[in-house]
């Protein structure tokens, strides 16, 4: 079963490690729709 | 055109405790919303004493009693060790206890916004003025101080913002405006802090340099803080400010925003500016934030450790016309991060080191040292955020491999041997690449490397105005030997094929007629 | 988790339904990413933010576990990720998330 497809998608990416937009563009080609995509920094 | 040179640095800390309490985000915010938390509660005891702080490796290295090299070779976690050399003043600059730094907030303020207790300033005022640094005119703009009650009356009732020493209130920033928000004591006492842990540090840098201080034409800073009133929230010049403070009476300034990599950024433009001829003596330099005390605290407290972020840093470069020994800025190999460029971490790396390295015919590995941002693991690993800077030379090695410049082997060594350990304190701009400057200067003058790339990155998208990333990067080199005396004689080439043509041009007319 | 972020999460879950919301993280160590799963799934560990004591038991994966990576256009997932694979420590993330899963999630 998909995880991704036809889901909502809440991005929490990280300045660090995998940042929002990038993490974006890959959901969107599983079929999943990007409601909210926010970069989190801890330094 | 010849290259600007680093002709000194400046690098300053200020242990200030209290304000973790009172002024960093993390406890702020916990104050509104659990007043009553536990880590409220533990906070206290976690906070280290001045000594503690000076004996701390990273710190110690901050102010360059110890190479980033040295700080390598001892185990992590860094804190349980003591520093071999303990020493307030290290050859970069110093760590100045919170007291004292009080004070130089006074010396700073030219608005009558900051007020200490009598017998606070009674207390300290000798120690400021045994200081090597602190000239007549900045200890004459220490006032003798104000009684307790005042004190306790405009913290209370006036909206001030307290000042503590060990808990204890001994002074307090007045808000600057009874309405506009911009000029409330809360935002004067972030900029007043960032005043003056700039104007220490460019005190530091300018006895390194050994330059007479009417000798800068130029100060740029680059830190987070903004300054203005209402009608102009971020009308700016904190350079010029703290250029005022710091007696350097020829120099006008200006200020650089771009988050964490307005260092980067800053350095780039003072050596173009520099290069072109505009201005000989450029000053880069910042203040530190309050706001990024203790942005940790709760893992470190979590995990018994002490609060770690207690620091405030500065630093200050001055960048020179070329001088045939200082090593040069070569801003012909200048990496970007551009809007087109995608958020992804092998854009971003390519277009900060890759790009700029192509251009040149230069491969990863020709680099001697990459100072990416020098966060100091001791901080952000038990935060979960990792070791910064480890994990950006795996992404510089990583891409090397991708090239074909490494071998995939040598990814997890890559960083021993073009990088180093992290030493800055989580200060935002101040760890961005630069606090290597003043080791790289001393490794190029030495000839130990030859070739160094600072690389700034910057989080834009904190300040939701654009979800872009941002960083920019430069390569600082040895000096190729070629100086002003060079500059001159290529004048003379000029005016010797000027004559030349024009004797040439002279026979052709003669030839016509 | 910044507070903004997770008042957020808090109103997707509720305008789209939990079992509609997938939250995917781009966290850089397993510690950090299985704090941000804990406080989409069992709320705030911290105490913080406006998701204490919120049991939301969402969806949640780190971008770089192999069930995701399965999903994505493997081109666009190596420009994008392909990189951090290399420098990120994808299993200890990957066990951190799938313990987090375990307990706490219930869609």
């Amino acid at each position: 079963m998909s995880i991704l497809n036809g889901k909502k998608v809440v991005i929490i990416g990280d300045r660090d490690g995998v940042p929002g937009p990038a993490i974006a563009d890959c959901v969107k080609t599983a079929g999943g729709e990007p409601v909210f995509s926010a970069t989190e920094c801890f330094v | 055109m010849l290259n600007a040179v680093i002709k000194a640095t400046g690098y300053v800390l200020a242990h200030t405790p209290d304000m973790v309490m009172e002024n960093g985000t993390t406890q702020t915010t916990e104050k509104v919303v659990n007043p009553n938390s536990e880590y409220l509660k533990q906070l206290p005891s976690h906070l280290r004493t001045y000594e503690q702080a000076v004996a701390y490796l990273p710190n110690q290295t901050y102010i360059g009693n110890m190479t980033p090299d040295e700080l390598g070779e001892y185990e992590q976690p860094w804190y349980p060790h003591t520093a071999a050399k303990s020493e307030r003043f290290g050859k970069f600059g110093e760590i100045m206890p919170e007291d004292e730094f009080y004070l130089l907030m006074q010396a700073c303020d030219v608005f009558e916004l900051v007020y200490l207790e009598e017998n606070f300033v009674a207390a300290t005022i000798e120690k400021f003025k045994a200081h090597p640094l602190m000239r007549e005119d900045i200890i004459a703009r220490i006032n003798s101080g104000v009684s307790a009650e005042t004190v306790e009356h405009f913290v209370n009732e006036e909206g001030a913002e307290p000042l503590a020493m060990n808990g204890k209130t001994v002074g307090y920033i007045k808000r600057a405006h009874d309405v506009d928000g911009n000029l409330s004591a809360h935002v004067m006492l972030e900029n007043l802090v960032s005043k003056a842990s700039n104007v220490l540090a460019i005190l530091h840098l300018i006895k390194n340099a050994g330059i007479d201080p009417a000798d800068v034409d130029y100060v740029i800073d680059c830190a987070e803080e903004a300054c203005g009133d209402m009608n102009q929230r971020g009308g700016g010049n904190f350079a010029k400010a703290a250029a005022e403070i710091a007696g350097l009476s020829g120099a006008s300034g200006s200020d650089v925003r771009a988050f964490c990599a307005a260092p980067a950024h800053a350095v780039i433009e003072a050596a173009s500016l520099v290069k072109a001829g505009t201005y000989r003596n450029v000053v880069v330099c910042a203040g530190g934030c309050t706001a990024k005390l203790g942005m940790n605290g709760k893992d470190h407290v979590k995990k018994d450790m002490p609060i770690l972020e207690d620091v405030i840093g500065g630093f200050a470069v001055l960048i020179s016309e070329n001088d045939g020994i200082n090593p040069e800025i070569d801003n012909t190999v200048c990496g970007r991060h551009t809007v087109g460029t995608g958020s992804s971490p092998q854009a971003v790396i390519t277009s900060l080191v890759a790009n700029p390295l192509d251009k040149n015919g230069l491969k990863i590995p020709d680099i001697d040292k990459y100072a990416v941002e020098m966060q100091n693991p001791d901080i952000t690993k038990p935060a979960g955020a990792g070791d910064v800077p480890a994990a950006n030379y795996k992404m510089i090695a990583a891409l090397a491999v991708k090239r074909g410049e490494l071998e995939r082997k040598d990814v997890a060594t890559f960083g021993n041997t073009h990088g180093m350990v992290g030493w800055a304190p989580t200060q935002g701009h101040i760890p961005s690449g630069v606090p290597y400057l003043g080791f790289a200067r001393e490794q190029l003058l030495a000839g130990d490397i030859e070739k160094a790339m600072i690389i700034g990155k910057g989080s834009l998208f904190l300040g939701r105005m654009t979800n872009l990333f941002d960083g920019v990067s430069f390569v600082v080199r040895k000096n190729s030997g070629k100086h002003e005396e060079t500059a001159v004689s290529d004048d003379k080439i000029r005016k010797m094929i000027a004559e030349a043509f024009r004797g040439f041009a002279q026979d052709m007319l003669a030839e016509q007629e | 988790m910044d507070l903004e972020n997770q008042k957020r999460v808090k109103e997707f879950a509720e305008e789209y339904g939990p079992e509609n919301v997938v939250v995917i993280l781009g966290a850089a160590e397993g510690e950090g990413a299985g704090l941000a799963a804990e406080t989409v799934t069992n709320g705030d560990p911290t105490f913080a933010g406006p998701l204490t004591g919120v049991q939301l038991g969402l969806s949640v994966y780190h971008i770089c576990e192999e069930e995701i990576k399965a999903e994505v256009d493997p081109a666009i997932y190596e420009e994008q990720v392909g990189m951090m694979e290399m420098v990120l420590d994808v299993d200890d993330i990957s066990s951190e998330m799938k313990d987090i899963r375990e307990q706490y999630c219930k869609y």
